[in-house]
């Protein structure tokens, strides 16, 4: 290979002497042309994404109009309705169903942070508890087995939840883990623990973490693969034993990693995924609301995509309302993690 | 072997137990899965099954593959392989091309393409306004289905990533050989990129086999995808508070269907597995 660039040297400098050439074009535009002329087929390669993300990401923008129209059902165009101005944010933020709105925001946040507080800190562990195994069969084995979750549907392990907290009925004796409960003395025979307000934020934040706590290790397992062994020799001269190590070596050494995991995961604490939400509590009655309703859900079933009923200027609403917030949260998480560590997602 | 002290060995034996721990939860439900899909009717129905099958039967498993439930789940699993086959191609074209496009140096205005498309990762025009553009354009079919959904800035960006790292000297062996911007795409890049195009493809893949919401949403039942059956079939089992006359209980059938759903992506999975941990690290993404 490197002869043959070494033989072709000179048409080399033929292909850049055409683009100094095209440097030299009069005008900006005369440049463009001649570049584009010249790799027509990478411009090709441009129209796909330019088609897919006009219509399918940035053509929906328009949309947010509804929010400010008396826009009630979807066979209306946008165009047609009439403007309502801010009528449609301040019914739902103070109008006499506001308290459904608040609570819905405050769900978002509580089920957010008690996940970022449970959920942060797992993965971590894990990936410590990874590295000490030096056995690599087993460690790759082990790795390979906990990331499998994260690649099965959000319908089948909410399906395998609602089949195993069930609480039976006549012809079906109660779920496995529901009996477990029971057998323990944790919960009452036969309660229905998933139209219960009060277990749903621990089935949510727990199966969550089995879910997703081993493919997060991922990324922590390879900042502590990157430590030097050396740092822990270092350590061991100066008497350091395992706890120490782990604070003044591994933590240390992972902490740009950390820093900006964290970062990203507060940027993101609006953005809920409503398809477990709505699968968890699916036809399992209104009560289940007081802990479960968040924004994007609340969205969903007050713009009759969930249920019949629709509002749909008043979901709308709040689905901008929801859109910006969650904007500012990323970017600040963003602006944040650019100015400690230099690294960030964008 | 170096010595251990007491500390590091203690430390040592707690991560090889609760790593255990961790991996036995992670599997168990999966167990439990097959366990409850092939038990006898009575075990099942009396909650005698905690871990291994009890009274094996194929009973529920006949009935989903062959039986009186095969109909709608044999329609349901073409419908999904066929959103997940055209569905991953697309996307992956899609994406491969954007991708090379903006690994470019020399491609006009790179930034502002680079921010329109990064942009969409920090904003989205939210629930109800994507529904009514999906409305809007008719993607209410299996076509629809395929063209609306499956590009992702994400994947986008990794693959650019990783194909700016590519060897610019191999390149320009290339150009100088004649070859042209596909050329070189398919027969330089994408053999380089194994790793990235895997977890890439995994990832769409994945998206397609598991999406739920807005097929549910978006299309009518012959064309609605395995996921919105199981969905459906699960509802069921809760609801029967009757004794059935089949011969299996219906919380089998829900966990047979359950089974079956998740054999592909278990197959696929441990070859895929060793591309994506790589993959998933180069995804620290940048402008």
């Amino acid at each position: 290979m490197k002869k043959a660039i070494k033989m072709n040297e000179e048409q080399l400098k033929k292909l850049r002497d055409e683009e100094i050439l095209i440097g030299l074009e009069k005008t900006r535009w005369q440049r463009y042309w001649k570049l584009i002329k010249k790799n027509w087929q990478v411009y090709l390669m441009l129209i796909p994404v330019f088609l897919f993300f006009y219509l399918f990401r940035y053509r929906p923008i328009g949309g947010i109009l509804v929010a400010f129209k008396n826009y009630e059902n979807y066979a209306e165009t946008i165009a047609s309705s009439d403007f309502y101005g801010l009528y449609a944010f301040k019914f739902i933020m103070f109008g006499p169903q506001a308290d459904r709105f608040w609570q819905a925001f405050r769900n978002t946040f509580t089920l957010s942070t008690y996940g970022l507080f449970f959920g942060f800190p797992i993965p971590i562990i894990l990936a410590l508890f990874f590295s000490e195994i030096r056995n690599e069969k087993y460690r790759s084995i082990t790795q390979i087995i906990s990331y499998l979750p994260r690649f099965i549907s959000t319908v089948v392990i909410t399906s395998i939840i609602a089949l195993m907290l069930s609480s039976g009925n006549i012809a079906q004796a109660p779920g496995v883990l529901n009996s477990f409960f029971t057998r323990f003395g944790w919960i009452e025979k036969n309660t229905p623990m998933l139209s219960m307000p009060r277990y749903f934020r621990s089935i949510y934040i727990i199966s969550d973490i089995w879910e997703g706590a081993g493919y997060g290790s991922i990324v922590y397992f390879a900042a502590i693969m990157a430590i030097s062994p050396t740092n822990y020799e270092a350590a061991k001269m100066d008497g350091a034993n395992k706890l120490d190590q782990i604070r003044y070596v591994t933590l240390p050494g992972m902490a740009p990693t950390l820093t900006i995991m964290l970062i990203l995961r507060v940027g993101q604490m609006l953005n809920i995924g409503y398809e477990k939400v709505i699968l968890l509590t699916m036809d399992r009655g209104t009560d289940i609301y007081k802990t479960s309703e968040v924004l994007s859900t609340y969205v969903l079933s007050l713009g009759g995509l969930t249920t019949g009923a629709s509002q749909i200027n008043f979901a709308a609403a709040a689905d901008v309302f929801n859109s910006f917030i969650a904007m500012f949260l990323v970017l600040g998480a963003n602006f944040i993690s650019r100015k400690v560590s230099d690294t960030s997602l964008f | 072997m170096k010595r251990l002290d007491r500390s590091e060995l203690i430390f040592k034996i707690i991560a090889y137990v609760l790593v255990t721990a961790f991996v036995l939860t992670t599997l168990y439900p999966f167990i439990y899965s097959i366990s409850m899909a092939i038990s006898g009717e009575l075990a099942v129905t009396l909650g005698n099954v905690v871990l291994w099958p009890v009274d094996i039967q194929f009973d529920a498993v006949k009935a989903l593959i062959i039986g009186d439930r095969a109909k709608s789940f044999w329609i349901s699993y073409t419908n999904t392989l066929f959103y997940t086959f055209y569905g991953t191609f697309y996307s992956i074209v899609i994406s491969v091309f954007a991708a090379y496009a903006l690994s470019k140096t020399n491609l006009i205005f790179k930034r502002q393409i680079s921010f329109l498309i990064v942009f969409t990762m920090w904003f989205s025009a939210g629930l109800i306004p994507t529904y009514i553009n999906y409305r809007s354009l008719m993607v209410n079919n299996r076509w629809g289905i395929i063209y609306a959904f499956g590009v992702q800035a994400f994947n986008i960006l990794l693959l650019r990533n990783f194909f700016k790292g590519i060897s610019k000297e191999i390149e320009e062996a290339a150009i100088v050989d004649g070859a042209s911007d596909f050329q070189i795409l398919t027969q330089v890049y994408l053999p380089m990129s194994k790793s990235a195009m895997a977890t890439v493809t995994l990832f769409y893949a994945l998206n397609r086999w598991n999406g739920y919401f807005w097929n549910m949403r978006l299309v009518q039942g012959t064309e609605h995808p395995l996921q919105v059956i199981l969905r459906g079939i699960t509802e069921d089992a809760q609801n029967t508070d009757i004794i059935t006359n089949y011969p299996y209980s219906e919380f089998s059938l829900v966990y047979a269907a359950i089974i079956l759903s998740i054999i592909p992506v278990i197959v696929v999975y441990p070859y895929l597995q060793k591309y994506f941990a790589r993959g998933v690290n180069i995804g620290g993404v940048k402008e």
